[in-house]
């Protein structure tokens, strides 16, 4: 499989405190990679850098062969951990913002997502759920082609049916030729459908492997090794 | 279908499909659902499922055809050589475990004996 992030000797501090140390990784085309850590491992700078938000760092970080910038933003499809619309925003505005700002924006592709949440586009976001405009979001950043796919905690604060929901879509609309990053504390929700994690500690890479090599060779699942290297 | 996520997902994956193999609920020669529709089905990761099939296919369960998908085995005889083989594993289990509780071979013929001609009489 072919290599879509290149990551080499990644620094990053906030004064003087080291929050990225030593990074250096590969992730492949197809692959669902977990990224797995406690509170203020590192998990959303890092996040942030392969976004292009964060630019003061020392290393290398390559998106498809190009230096993140320009042409590189345009490939990455993010999903923070935040909301991001204000109240009184209509889902068709919504959409058209991200038919706007995208290329790469499949428009039928969000509609059918849309009607499957049984978000209708006239739907208001003052009058959403938590589960529902977290649906909206992931809806409009997996309606995207981009080559890779950045999803900080999709199913945070999400009531049990609306997770199923989040992560059948995500398995659903997998695509051998993207990356899909996944930033979460809800590993065993989620463990099944990666193909990878990475572990950091401290900012600092722990573990970088195969699910199913960790199982064989530990007897344990993604979350009892995460448990036992962090308690 | 619930995995155990401490032992690898694809070998419960190729134990499911052996199971649907050995039941019938898969026919002799008949196509299987594609890598994406068993994962989502199963929940899991696409390539996960991949590696069960390609193990299946290394052990000449399944039959992949370029154009068309995959399929169950036309070969009759490794069918039921798995199906013994299942069998044989199964009860060799089940009688470990029934002799880590001590029980001789004796009693274990004779319940077996009662609960296959009465049924289950047991009223847990």
């Amino acid at each position: 499989m072919e290599t879509l992030v290149e990551v080499k000797d990644l620094y990053k501090s906030y004064g003087d405190t080291r929050v990225l140390k030593n990074i250096n990784l590969q992730l492949k085309k197809g692959a669902i990679v977990g990224l797995l850590g406690p509170n203020g491992s590192g998990k959303t700078t890092f996040i942030k850098t392969l976004t292009g938000i964060l630019k003061n760092y020392t290393g290398e970080v390559r998106i498809n062969g190009y230096k993140i910038g320009k042409d590189t933003k345009k490939n990455v499809s993010y999903l923070p951990d935040h909301e991001y619309f204000e109240n009184h925003v209509q889902v068709k505005q919504a959409i058209a913002m991200f038919k706007d700002l995208y290329e790469d924006f499949d428009d039928e592709k969000c509609k059918n997502l849309l009607s499957k949440f049984k978000i209708s586009e006239t739907d208001k976001i003052k009058s959403m759920s938590k589960g529902t405009k977290e649906k909206l979001q992931l809806a409009l950043v997996i309606s995207r082609n981009a080559k890779l796919i950045i999803l900080d905690e999709p199913i945070g604060g999400v009531d049990p049916a609306s997770r199923e929901v989040i992560l059948d879509t995500v398995l659903e609309n997998y695509n051998p030729e993207q990356t899909i990053l996944i930033a979460t504390h809800l590993i065993s929700e989620v463990e099944k459908i990666f193909s990878e994690v990475i572990l950091l500690k401290e900012g600092e890479i722990v573990l970088h492997d195969d699910v199913e090599s960790i199982r064989m060779s530990t007897n344990k699942s993604i979350n009892e090794l995460f448990i036992d290297t962090f308690k | 279908m619930k995995f155990n996520d401490n032992i690898p997902i694809y070998l419960q994956i190729m134990e499911e499909i052996q199971r649907l193999i050995i039941n019938d609920t898969y026919h002799c020669k008949e196509k299987i659902p594609t890598v994406r529709e068993l994962a989502v089905s199963y929940g899991v990761n696409p390539n996960t499922v991949q590696r069960a099939l390609s193990e299946l296919e290394r052990k000449g369960l399944l039959i992949s055809e370029r154009t068309s998908g995959r399929f169950v085995t036309d070969d009759e005889e490794l069918i039921r050589k798995l199906k013994t083989d299942v069998m044989k594993d199964k009860v060799n289990k089940f009688i470990q475990e029934i002799y880590e509780y001590g029980f001789k071979p004796e009693e274990l013929l004779d319940e077996l004996k009662e609960i296959l001609e009465h049924g289950n009489t047991s009223r847990s």
